[in-house]
């Protein structure tokens, strides 16, 4: 059975999603990382800020 | 704005149109190959591995494979979506895989590997398509 834990599944999905675009956009190694980086850092944080901002909210 | 590297800066020819379609269709076939074809080994194994993983991991997670049907607009989408990886959509489909199980905690996150990794395939074709051109 997959796993069910969703912060997991989206980390993983930022993850893969950063890598692609960093290769994507940048050529050089060094500026790819950074660009992955902050690509995921954004991914990850505002999807963890928008969590605990619906948290109060009933479905 | 993106800086150049020493690949990006070298003088290329622009792609006679049979090479062009060559490099476009293994572009879609196998994500990476338009790019390893084109002698850029590091973003062509990057893309080899990661596309085909995502699709992969959309699979496990129990998403579905939508089919092409006109009637309605979304799926019709979500299908285009899909047939983006290529290679890995066609054995998919021969081993049966991708029917979805929409009582699954994880089916949505399924169709989202399976769409996103199809969708950014498509942005590395048309990237192995500029660099063909000689335009990167």
């Amino acid at each position: 059975m997959p796993t069910t834990s969703h912060f997991l599944l989206m980390v993983l999905y930022a993850f893969l999603v950063s890598l692609v675009f960093a290769v994507l956009l940048r050529d050089k190694p060094l500026e790819q990382l950074k660009t992955g980086g902050m690509m995921f850092g954004g991914f990850v944080g505002v999807a963890y800020v928008l969590g605990w901002l619906m948290f109060p909210f009933p479905l | 704005m993106g800086s150049k590297s020493t690949t990006a800066e070298r003088p290329r020819a622009a792609a006679e149109p049979g090479r062009l379609a060559v490099v476009t269709v293994l572009a879609w076939l196998i994500p990476g190959a338009g790019h390893l074809l084109q002698g850029r080994r590091q973003k062509g194994l990057i893309f080899l591995v990661a596309l085909p993983l995502m699709f992969t991991l959309g699979l496990w997670l129990e998403g579905r494979l939508f089919p092409l049907e006109l009637s309605d607009p979304l799926v019709f989408l979500g299908a285009l979506a899909n047939r983006g990886i290529g290679a890995p959509y066609i054995i998919a489909r021969f081993m049966d895989a991708g029917s979805g199980t929409v009582t699954a905690a994880s089916y949505e996150y399924g169709n989202t590997f399976l769409m996103t990794a199809g969708l950014l395939n498509f942005l590395v074709i048309l990237d192995a398509f500029d660099v063909a051109l000689g335009r990167k």
